[in-house]
C-alpha cells in the first residue's frame, strides 16, 4: 500500500466513502457530499457555459467585429461575413438570447416566444433531415435482407430478425383488437420486446457495475496505491 | 425460506455486490474474454484506414463516463498512432474537453506525438447537431480556434483538413446525446463517412441498429467492449482489469433476479391466508 500525498485525491476519495455511506443509511456526511456536488455542479456550469458558449460564441466575434477586426482577418469590415465568421450578425442571435429572459417579466413574457419559435424551428428542420436521411430509409434498407443468403447460419439470423421486426410491429397496431392471427403475432412481438428489454437491463447493470468498478479503482489505484 | 427472503435487508446485498467487485479488482481471477465480431470489426475497420491519413474522433462524453469510455478512447488512440494518422478531436459535452484533452495529450505523450502536427483538440463547441451540419462547410468554420486558442487554420495538421471529405473514417466515442446516433444521422449519413462508434453500456443497444444496417462498421459497447478492444490489440488495460469483477457482478445479479422470481412464484402458489 503506498498511500496519495496528493490533497485533491484525498478529498475525491473522502467524498466517494461520503456518498458510498447512503447505502447503510441516511446520514450527515452524504448529506454533506450530496449538498457541495449540487452547489460545484451549478457553480461550475455556469462559469463553464459563459466562457465555453457565451463568450467564444458571442462576446469574442461581436468585440472583433465592433473594432474592425474580423474572425477571418483577411476579410475586414463589419459586415464582411463568410460561414463560421458572423460578425455584427451576431447580434440578432444575442438579442434573441435575451429576449427568453423575458419570460421573467410577466407582460413582455411573450416575447420569449420569438427566440423559442427560432431555436424549435432551427432544431426541429436538422432533426427531421437527420432523421429521415439516418434512421428512416437506411433503416427500412437495412431491414429488407434476404431470408435465403446461402449459409444456413446467416439465414436463421435473417429469418429470426424479420419474424421479429414485423411481429413487434404488428403489436403496435392498434387499429384492430388483438385477436386471432394478430393476436398470436402480436404477442409473439411481446416475445421479441422482452429479450430486447433483456439485452437493455443486462447492459444498464453492466454501466453501473462499471461506475462502480471505476470508483473502486480509483480508490485503490490512484488513493491506497494497492495493484 | 421465502418468507425469509422476501423481508432481507437490502443492505445486504449491497455489500455482498461491493465485496464481488473489490475482491476481483485486488486478485485477479483471470477469466476467459472472447473478442465479439462486432469489436473485431471496430479494430479492423481502423486497421484498413490508409497509413497517415487523417481521422475525426469525436469524444462526447463526461467524467461520468470515464470507467467505460477513457479505456476505449485510448486504445484507438494509441491504435491510430500506430499507424502514423493524424487525429482531430472535438467534444460536443461541455464538461468533456478537460477530461478529454488529458487523455488525448496522455497517449500522445506516450507515443511521442505533437499537438497541432500529429494530433488537434479543437474543444467544445456549443450547437450539437448545428456544430455537425457547419462542420459539413468546414471544420475551420465550426472551430476557428482549438481548445488551447490557436488558430485552427494555421495549424500544420488542419492545413490538410477542409470538411469531412478529409477524413477517411469518423471514430465516435459517446456517452448520449448529442453523440453517435445524432453523427450518423446528420453525418454518416449526408456525408458517406465510414463510421464506428465506442459507446457506454446503457446506450448501446440503441446502437445495434445501425450496426446490423451496415451505417456502422464495428461497436464497442460500454466496459465489455473496451476490454474485448483491448484484447484484441494485445493490450492489458483498466477496462481488462474490471472485467472480473462486471462478471462476477452480473452472476450476482442474475442470481438475485431468479431468487426474487423465485419467491414471488411460492408466494403466489401458497393458499392465502
Amino acid at each position: 500500500m503506498n498511500l496519495t500525498p496528493d490533497l485533491s485525491i484525498w478529498i475525491s476519495a473522502a467524498l466517494t466513502l461520503f456518498i458510498f455511506s447512503f447505502l447503510y443509511k441516511d446520514n450527515p456526511f452524504y448529506k454533506f457530499a450530496e449538498h457541495l456536488f449540487v452547489g460545484v455542479s451549478a457553480g461550475y456550469y455556469i462559469v463553464l457555459n459563459f466562457w465555453t458558449v457565451i463568450v467564444p460564441n458571442m462576446w469574442d466575434p461581436l468585440l472583433k467585429s465592433f473594432s474592425g477586426q474580423g474572425v477571418n482577418a483577411g476579410r475586414p469590415g463589419l459586415i464582411a461575413v463568410e460561414l463560421g465568421d458572423y460578425r455584427v450578425f451576431m447580434v440578432i442571435p444575442g438579442i434573441l438570447g435575451l429576449l427568453l429572459f423575458t419570460r421573467f417579466f410577466g407582460k413582455i413574457g411573450w416575447m420569449s416566444r420569438w427566440s423559442l419559435a427560432v431555436i424549435i424551428g432551427v432544431y426541429a428542420g436538422i432533426k427531421t433531415t437527420g432523421f429521415a436521411q439516418g434512421d428512416f430509409v437506411a433503416q427500412v434498407q437495412g431491414s429488407l435482407q434476404p431470408l435465403w443468403t446461402g449459409d444456413p447460419g446467416s439465414s436463421i439470423n435473417a429469418v429470426i430478425f424479420t419474424v421479429g421486426l414485423i411481429t413487434s410491429l404488428l403489436f403496435f397496431f392498434y387499429s384492430r383488437e388483438h385477436t386471432g392471427a394478430l393476436g398470436t403475432a402480436s404477442k409473439l412481438g411481446i416475445y421479441f420486446l422482452m429479450v430486447g428489454f433483456g439485452a437493455g437491463y443486462g447492459y444498464t447493470v453492466m454501466s453501473r457495475v462499471s461506475l462502480l468498478i471505476g470508483r473502486l479503482q480509483f480508490l485503490l489505484q490512484d488513493w491506497l496505491g494497492v495493484g | 425460506m421465502s418468507e425469509k427472503l422476501e423481508g432481507f435487508d437490502r443492505r445486504w446485498i449491497f455489500l455482498i455486490m461491493g465485496l464481488l467487485v473489490l475482491l476481483p479488482l485486488l486478485f485477479p481471477l483471470a477469466l476467459p474474454l472472447k473478442v465479439s465480431s462486432r469489436v473485431q470489426a471496430f479494430h479492423d475497420t481502423i486497421a484498413r484506414v490508409p497509413d497517415g491519413s487523417t481521422v475525426l474522433m469525436p469524444c462526447d462524453y463526461d467524467p461520468g463516463a470515464i470507467p467505460e469510455l477513457v479505456p476505449m478512447t485510448q486504445t484507438a488512440l494509441r491504435q491510430l498512432f500506430d499507424k502514423n494518422c493524424k487525429v482531430v478531436v472535438i467534444c460536443l459535452w461541455n464538461g468533456g474537453p478537460g477530461l478529454v484533452d488529458n487523455v488525448v495529450r496522455g497517449v500522445a505523450a506516450e507515443k511521442n506525438r505533437q499537438d497541432g502536427v500529429d494530433f488537434v483538440n479543437l474543444g467544445f463547441k456549443e450547437g450539437r447537431e448545428a456544430v455537425m451540419v457547419v462542420m459539413g462547410q468546414g471544420i475551420a468554420n465550426a472551430f476557428p480556434r482549438d481548445y488551447r486558442g490557436q488558430d485552427t487554420r494555421s495549424l500544420p495538421l488542419m492545413r490538410g483538413v477542409r470538411d469531412y471529405s478529409s477524413f477517411p473514417l469518423l471514430v465516435s466515442i459517446s456517452a448520449g446525446y448529442p453523440g453517435t446516433k445524432e453523427w450518423v444521422q446528420q453525418v454518416q449519413a449526408r456525408f458517406h463517412i465510414p463510421m464506428v462508434a465506442g459507446v457506454t453500456a446503457v446506450s448501446a443497444p440503441e446502437y445495434y441498429p445501425y450496426l446490423q444496417s451496415g451505417q456502422l462498421l464495428g461497436l464497442l459497447g460500454g466496459m465489455a467492449g473496451a476490454a474485448e478492444y483491448e484484447k484484441a490489440r494485445d493490450e492489458k488495460g483498466s477496462a481488462t482489469k474490471g472485467m472480473d469483477a462486471q462478471s462476477m457482478a452480473h452472476i450476482f445479479v442474475a442470481f438475485c433476479i431468479l431468487a426474487g422470481n423465485w419467491v414471488q412464484w411460492r408466494k403466489k402458489r401458497s393458499p392465502a391466508p
